[in-house]
Parts: structure tokens; C-alpha cells; sequence
């Protein structure tokens, strides 16, 4: 069968990713720049299709807790929101890390702090990979830097956050969210059943039989030795996590001698910026992390013993270079250009910061 | 007469309902919670639905419930129990899918998450116990605190100008088109106890005709927090609870 070509919004994407990889359940709350995930998905209303459920809710609030219902029935649930909404999704988010349930957030990120502005931004890292809610606990995160990715990593998403019991970020911005792109989209597959949910994930609440105790989805511990050893657990997984799941992608680093780092669309326009620096003669590479926790931090490590210096690209005054100066150990020297607020760097002048290194 | 000869199936008059755990409760002596607990799971056994039954505990005095009702349950964070009841019942609504919630955690912080489920008609049950305290962190001043009620946040009594009124978020929620049957009943007389079981059942029963949220409130009492003997805060509870909230049916299905 010859490829299905569309060319759509990221947001958009997002949406028909989730419709066409067997997602039970959406549950969201209108907000800028990310709007059209709902739109498009009750434009396209696949419960009489595919059976997933559509539903906004009445808050950010409400969304997050809805999907942490659905998570503890075993469904493959979502929601997505920006900046201001993922705030208000951050007590969910806790509950359903310490709970270890799956789940799937997107937060289209818009500048900030407060109600800040609709255009996109990458100020939400710190709040999405140090934590964000209360308690030490990780989110998987994910930064797609195309639409193509936007539909793709919400599959993948899914899958990672089944197989480590683990909520999953999927980090994007108002750019990737809005920009138009063709998308190979795959086809539809089916929903899982409740008979393979009871099988395949003993832990979710599908009904008690006769044959098992009840089962409980809770993430409270009033014991305090028993709250460690929990979170000794939750740790020992992070672990596995940081030793399987980090993925990035190099460009140009081959020779390079100076080192970009961006992720998202930060990355696109410094695709741009190592052209610029090639043609003028300057060896500059790039690293783009594509998970953001974890962090790929031992390719980094590497090509800081090749580089001789490293130039961090973001859309915020500056969080992401805080894990890169600890995956190189400050063995070359780390500087930061950003633009925030909205703003959004153009190639030129990162090219121009470029060549005062 | 020997031990053994008593205890034969004959003789039985009362016995545990299998949808309670073992589990020793951690509820204060003559607390209403147990009580409203015991029925609960009674009809989820008399009906026969234990496997097809889901609950969510709230956070509040009945925080570990789930630890209680032998069903397959999930802990909600403050408030949002109704939210997870939503998704798990659109998910699963073949299911009895019920919250048990107090009302710190359903009128005050979960106001939101209660008043928007009601009003979407969700065909969940709300088990709603109001005790007119925050009991489990200690008798702070809840939204149900009756007027110059004193409360640790309220020591000299609950004033108006200051704290508002007291809520009656039942009230509330019976004004809404999504409210299927809502009910206020208590638990402190064997009466009473027999009578609000009877609208604990009706409450699961009407999920079977998928017309929308059956809300039982049941006025409780709450002696630790009250700081009264059990048999004081029921006599108190009857003379100023029961005034301000008092006991029936607040909306029933029209006869079809």
C-alpha cells in the first residue's frame, strides 16, 4: 500500500497520532498555541471509529485527574495543554508518577512566567525535567523538532510510558505546534481489548475476581520506611530508563570544534546555523537531545574531549545548559545564547555568536 | 450448649459482608464513616457486582478506604475524585464506578471537579459524608461548618462576616440537570443506618439506566473533631446538623 501523505499542524498531528495508534481516551482544556488537538479530534470524533473517548474537561486540572483515572483502568489515555495548563497539571502529574501509572502529556510551550504569551518558548524545561510537582520523581521526556516527530513520539510515547509504569512529557513548542509539514501518517490500530488489558497489565483496575485481591492504585505511604523503599524503586527504574531510553541525534559533529546543543525547534534553526558556519569555514557541529530525560549526557561527555567549546541554543534565559555543563564537567568552556519572552532566534544571530567563540 | 454447636449456619444472624477487607479500620470510635462503609459495601454484595464495581478514595478521613472496600480502587488527589470517576466510567461503562468523598474534599477543594461531573451527567455514584470538619487533619473549619461552630481554624466560633456560610453543595448539585437522584441521609440511628442503605442501593441501581450522577449525602458526626463523647456529638449532631441539612430526598426520578 503506497504511503499515506498529509500535510497537517503539529498540534494536528498530534491528534491523528493519537486516533491512529489505538489511544483509549483524550482529555483536555482549550488553551494557546494547542487548541487544535481538540479541535481536531472532536472534528474527527473517533469514538464511533475507534472507540476513544473525547472529552473536554473543565480545567487542566480536572484533565490531568481524568487521565489518571484512565490510566488506572489500563487505557492508553492523553492529554495536552500549554504552559499555564501543564502548571495546573502538576499535582496530577506527581500522583500519577508515584502512583506508576502511564500516561501522556503534551505541553505546547508558550513564553512565560503568568499568562506570559502565546508564542512559543522552551521555558518550561526546568518545570518538566527537575520535577515540576512535589516529590522526587521523572517524567520521560520527549522533544519532537518536526511534525513528523510530533505524530510519531505519540506512539512512542505511549510505548515508553507502558513499559516503565511511567508518565511521559512530550516537550514540543508553539513552533513545532503550528508550523504546517507533511506527515506519513501509519494506519489505524486497533484499541487494546479489556481482555488484554486484565492480562497483559495485572496492576490496572479492570474489576476484582474471585481469583485475585482487590487491586489498589495508590501513592500514598504513611509509613515512612515503606515510603523510602518505594522511592528507592521508583529510583532503581529511572536507572534502567537513563541507561536504555536516551536518544539524540548528531549533526556535522564528525570534525566539529565547536559544539551547538538545542532541542526542539531550537534545533531546526541551528541546523541552519551550522550551515551558515560551514560555509564560512568554521568547523561547527550539533547535538540535538531528542529525549530530555533522560539526559544524553555520555555522548556529550565524549565529544567535550573533541570540542573546544560548546554553545547552548534555547528559547529561555537558559536551563538546559545547567545538564550540559554537568555531562561535560566543565571540561570545555559552555556558553548560552537564547531568546525568550516569545522571541524566537534567527539563524543570523546565532551565527554571529557563533563566530565570537 | 458447646461453642461449635453454636456457631452453625442456622444460628447465623450477622456476618461480615465479604466486600469489606479484614483490614482493622482506623476510624475514630462512633464515627459515621464505618458505619457508611458497612453499607456500601453490603449492597455491592447484595447486588452481586463486586467484580464489575470500581472505586475511587478521596483524600480526607476516608483517605484509606481503599484498603477497606474489596474492590479494585484508586486513591484520588484532593477533591478529584469525580474527575477520575469521569474517565474510568466513559472508559469502562459497563462498570459501577462509585466515589466516596467527605466534605473538605467534595464542597471545598473538589467543588469544581464535583459541580461539572454532576453537570455532565455522569452515570457514577457519589457517596458524599458530611461531618461539617476537616476530621483527619485535625477539625479545621470546612465549607459545611455550621455557623459559630467552633473548629481549630475557628476557635471562637464560625462567623459569617468573616468565613461565609456554610455550603449545601447537596442542595447545589440537585439543581442540575446532570443529577440523576440526590439524596441526604444519616447514620447515627439503626433506623436511620436501614434507611440510608436503602438509598445507598437505589443510588448503585440507577447506574444501570445511564441517566446521570446518584448523589447520597449522608450527615455524619465527627466526635474527635467535635471534641464530644459519641453519644454527645450524635444528640449535637440531631439538634444543629440536622436543622441546616436536614434528612430526605432532594431529587428523585420522575415515576416513567
Amino acid at each position: 500500500m503506497a504511503k499515506e501523505i498529509k500535510l497537517m499542524k503539529g498540534n494536528e498531528a498530534i491528534a491523528e497520532g493519537a486516533i491512529r495508534c489505538g489511544c483509549d481516551g483524550y482529555f483536555g482544556y482549550p488553551i494557546t498555541p494547542q487548541s487544535e488537538i481538540l479541535e481536531h479530534l472532536t472534528l474527527e470524533n473517533p469514538y464511533p471509529k475507534t472507540g476513544m473517548v473525547v472529552l473536554q474537561a473543565e480545567s487542566e486540572t480536572a484533565s490531568i485527574n481524568m487521565v489518571y483515572g484512565g490510566a488506572a483502568c489500563g487505557k492508553r489515555v492523553m492529554t495536552t495543554s500549554s504552559s499555564p495548563g501543564i502548571s495546573l497539571m502538576q499535582e496530577g502529574l506527581s500522583y500519577i508518577a508515584g502512583a506508576e501509572l502511564p500516561a501522556l502529556v503534551v505541553n505546547v510551550v508558550r513564553g512565560g512566567p503568568g499568562l506570559g504569551t502565546i508564542q512559543p518558548s522552551q521555558a518550561d524545561y526546568f518545570q518538566t525535567v527537575k520535577g515540576g510537582g512535589h516529590g522526587d520523581y521523572k517524567l520521560i521526556t520527549l522533544a519532537p523538532a518536526s511534525v513528523q516527530e510530533m505524530y510519531d513520539f505519540v506512539e512512542l510515547g505511549f510505548d515508553l510510558a507502558f513499559k516503565y509504569r511511567n508518565p511521559v512529557m512530550l516537550l514540543s513548542d508553539g513552533v513545532i505546534g503550528q508550523v504546517m509539514e507533511k506527515v506519513e501518517v501509519g494506519d489505524y490500530k486497533p484499541r487494546w481489548t479489556n481482555e488484554y488489558i486484565a492480562k497483559n497489565h495485572p496492576w490496572a483496575l479492570v474489576g476484582k475476581p474471585e481469583s485475585r485481591g482487590h487491586n489498589i492504585i495508590t501513592s500514598l505511604q504513611l509509613d515512612p520506611v515503606v515510603q523510602e523503599k518505594v522511592n528507592h524503586k521508583l529510583q532503581a527504574k529511572y536507572k534502567v530508563c537513563e541507561e536504555n531510553e536516551v536518544r539524540y541525534e548528531t549533526f556535522q559533529t564528525e570534525d566539529a570544534e565547536i559544539l551547538l546543543v538545542a532541542y526542539g525547534s531550537s534545533a531546526r534553526i541551528c541546523q541552519k546555523v551550522v550551515q551558515l558556519g560551514r560555509e564560512a569555514g568554521i568547523k561547527v557541529g550539533l547535538l540535538r537531545p531528542i529525549t530530555l530525560w533522560p539526559f544524553p549526557k555520555k555522548p556529550l561527555l565524549e565529544l567535550s574531549k573533541q570540542v573546544k567549546s560548546i554553545l547552548t541554543v534555547e528559547m529561555s534565559a537558559g536551563q538546559m545548559i545547567e545538564d550540559v555543563k554537568l555531562a561535560v564537567e566543565c571540561r570545555v568552556p559552555v556558553q548560552h545564547y537564547g531568546r525568550y519572552g516569545g522571541m524566537i532566534p534567527t539563524p543570523t544571530e546565532i551565527f554571529e555568536v557563533l563566530k565570537t567563540l | 450448649m458447646t461453642r461449635e454447636e453454636i456457631i452453625k449456619p442456622e444460628n447465623l444472624v450477622y456476618k461480615k459482608t465479604k466486600v469489606l477487607t479484614d483490614t482493622v479500620m482506623h476510624f475514630c470510635p462512633g464515627c459515621g464513616h464505618g458505619t457508611t462503609h458497612k453499607l456500601v459495601a453490603e449492597v455491592i454484595e447484595e447486588m452481586g457486582i463486586q467484580s464489575e464495581t470500581l472505586g475511587v478514595a478521596p483524600v480526607g478521613c476516608a483517605v484509606l478506604a481503599y484498603n477497606y472496600f474489596d474492590v479494585d480502587i484508586v486513591e484520588a488527589a484532593h477533591g478529584r475524585a469525580p474527575a477520575l470517576a469521569t474517565a474510568m466510567k466513559r472508559l469502562r461503562p459497563e462498570k459501577f464506578v462509585f466515589t466516596y468523598q467527605g466534605d473538605g474534599d467534595l464542597a471545598a477543594i473538589g467543588t469544581g471537579e464535583t459541580i461539572h461531573a454532576c453537570n455532565r451527567g455522569e452515570n457514577i455514584t457519589i457517596i458524599f459524608v458530611n461531618n461539617g470538619i476537616y476530621g483527619m487533619t485535625g477539625g479545621q473549619m470546612a465549607p459545611t461548618t455550621l455557623e459559630g461552630m467552633v473548629t481549630s481554624t475557628s476557635p471562637y466560633g464560625r462567623e459569617q462576616q468573616f468565613n461565609g456560610h456554610p455550603l449545601k453543595i447537596t442542595e447545589l448539585v440537585a439543581q442540575l440537570p446532570g443529577t440523576y437522584y440526590v439524596t441526604r441521609q444519616a447514620v447515627y440511628t439503626p433506623a436511620l443506618v436501614r434507611k440510608a442503605k436503602r438509598a445507598i442501593r437505589q443510588a448503585f441501581e440507577y447506574q444501570k439506566l445511564n441517566k446521570g450522577v446518584s448523589f447520597v449525602e449522608i450527615v455524619s458526626n465527627c466526635n474527635s473533631g467535635w471534641k464530644m463523647s459519641p453519644v454527645k456529638a450524635n444528640e449535637w449532631l440531631e439538634e444543629n446538623m440536622l436543622p441546616f441539612y436536614p434528612l430526605g430526598d432532594l431529587k428523585v426520578p420522575e415515576k416513567e
